[in-house]
């Protein structure tokens, strides 16, 4: 029987695992990936201040403090099923069962699909996957490539593949269809744009604040968007061109790119066949929940938070006693922020309350000092969810 | 090896002291470095397809690459379903693509077998038989 059991060795489980062993808790963090560190592992961008943020180095950083603590971290781990027992938790495993008085589920978030046809290919992939690929296994996931889908996570992530050297011929977005939605939308996509305009150089800086003061001048933008795109790092990024379909027989060989309205509707005759080697699909992310649904957490619906989040308080309890959330599960936002909030959960395990409360603040910190805010309204987001937890106090 | 690695790197640097693993795919010998997963390997390899459709034949790879989406699967050492994405390769390994099935049920519903029994009766002349039902 461990005192607990860690699910997930990104940032948030790691940072729980080193305060749990901090009061020498019997500890042990599992991870399906081949090695600690999450998402955490394929992170590169430069901060605002000029700085690089190396998530391989800020993994290092947590691994050797784990380390020094003699933090039991098992790889190659996956959990697929969880029940509840009187003493605690039996976490099911493809190693066997585990059993532990308390739990906390880091399991981190999901590529949300966008399907638009000929997204089987071999070739199109997630846009997680290419930083995965390029930045944790070194391997080029091809030779010129497009984005389809514009947001936040995809616009970093363009970013990490041109500094690895690999060459993209734009950002567009998907074709609009039931299931592509508001990622087909101009209008939508031009409201998460100007979020991101600040990281990045000089031209596309001032178009974006120029267009983030209100939702009338924004339509305009939208509107009277360039033809040839707005460049950012001198890539275009679309949001009136569309992928209709991606094109290959065995693997990719081009996609089809149509101009749309700001509805985001084809508007005919504007077919261009575009010839790439590979496509990167970007969805977003959405919190990674089923193992807490499977243990019978509840859940609410929590836009600003990026979906289906369990409900949950400010120090990461969840309404079932001995089961902590942290990281991505309970919201879309950094690393930086999951890291914190795993301190909070490790410390809420260990029942160490000042440091608690200490690390509770932190996390607010790090929130208000956010470069990148994958949704503007997370603070009311947060609210929301630690409100629905007094429902169940 | 062939030339999909990034070896230099602006940011990340040199990828240098990796030692090579040698496993195949489909009866083929490849190399690998320490740390890939079958599916970087692979990809590095200049390999992107995975497997076809088990019933169509359409051929697949990675598309999620942190294990969710099951796009990867392939069979390891004669165990099936298993994730390139999630599995690390090691020398000796034996990984082979994906295969079509037979179909058994690709037929409009109302022809469908309706036990078991007449499900085999019906698949005595077939070779493959009942291996994936």
């Amino acid at each position: 029987m461990f005192d607990v059991v860690i699910i997930g060795a990104g940032p948030a489980g790691l940072s729980a695992a080193i305060a749990c062993r901090e009061s020498n808790l019997d500890v042990l963090v599992i991870d399906e990936f081949t090695q600690p560190g999450g998402r955490l592992l394929g992170q590169l961008h430069q901060e605002p201040t000029g700085e690089w943020w190396n998530g391989i180095k800020e993994t290092q950083i947590l691994l050797d403090k784990a380390n020094a603590l003699n933090t039991n971290i098992k790889c190659g781990i996956s959990c697929h099923h969880i029940e509840k027992i009187d003493e605690g938790y039996i976490v099911h495993t493809n190693d066997g069962l585990l059993k532990t008085k308390k739990l906390l589920i880091a399991s981190g978030a999901a590529e949300t699909a966008v399907p638009i046809p000929g997204w089987t290919l071999p070739g199109v992939m997630s846009i997680g996957a290419a930083q995965v690929m390029t930045n944790v296994h070194r391997v080029e996931v091809g030779k010129k490539g497009i984005v389809v889908g514009v947001n936040v996570l995809s616009a970093a992530i363009a970013r990490e593949l041109q500094i690895a050297g690999i060459d993209l011929h734009s950002m567009a977005l998907p074709v609009s269809n039931p299931v592509t939605k508001d990622h087909a939308h101009p209008g939508k996509v031009m409201d998460g744009l100007v979020r991101i305009a600040h990281l990045a150089p000089s031209a596309f800086l001032r178009f974006g604040s120029k267009f983030a003061q209100n939702a009338k001048v924004r339509e305009l933008a939208v509107k009277f968007y360039p033809k040839g795109g707005v460049k950012m790092w001198g890539m275009p990024i679309h949001i009136r061109k569309a992928i209709s379909q991606i094109n290959g027989t065995d693997k990719v060989e081009s996609v089809t790119m149509v101009d749309v309205t700001p509805e985001g509707k084809i508007i005919p005759g504007t077919e261009e066949i575009i010839k790439v080697d590979f496509v990167c699909i970007a969805g977003g992310l959405y919190p990674l929940s089923e193992l807490a649904s499977v243990v019978g957490c509840p859940f609410r619906y929590i836009e600003e938070l990026g979906g289906h989040v369990p409900v949950h308080n400010e120090q990461m309890e969840t309404p079932l006693d001995g089961l902590y959330v942290a990281g991505n599960i309970t919201g879309i936002e950094s690393a930086k922020v999951a890291r914190a909030q795993g301190t909070v959960a490790g410390y809420a395990i260990a029942e160490q309350q000042d440091k608690v409360e200490k690390a509770k603040e932190e996390v607010k910190a790090i929130r208000e000092a956010a470069s990148i805010q994958f949704h503007p309204q997370i603070k009311a987001g947060r609210a929301k969810i630690h409100r629905a937890f007094q429902e169940y106090a | 090896m062939t030339t999909n690695r990034i070896m230099n790197h602006p940011v990340l640097g040199k990828l240098e002291n990796r030692k090579t693993v040698t496993f195949t795919f489909d009866g083929q010998t490849f190399e690998g470095f320490e740390g890939d997963t079958i599916a970087s390997a692979l990809l590095a390899n200049g390999i992107r397809q995975l497997r076809v459709h088990e019933e169509t034949g359409a051929p697949r790879a990675i598309y999620c690459n942190i294990g969710h989406c099951f796009e990867c699967r392939v069979t390891v050492n004669e165990t099936d379903t298993v994730r390139a994405c999630m599995t690390p390769i090691q020398n000796d390994l034996k990984v082979e693509s994906g295969k079509m099935q037979p179909a058994p049920f690709n037929t409009s519903p109302e022809n469908w077998p309706r036990t078991y029994a007449e499900y085999e009766e019906r698949n005595k002349a077939n070779k493959d038989g009942d291996s994936n039902v």
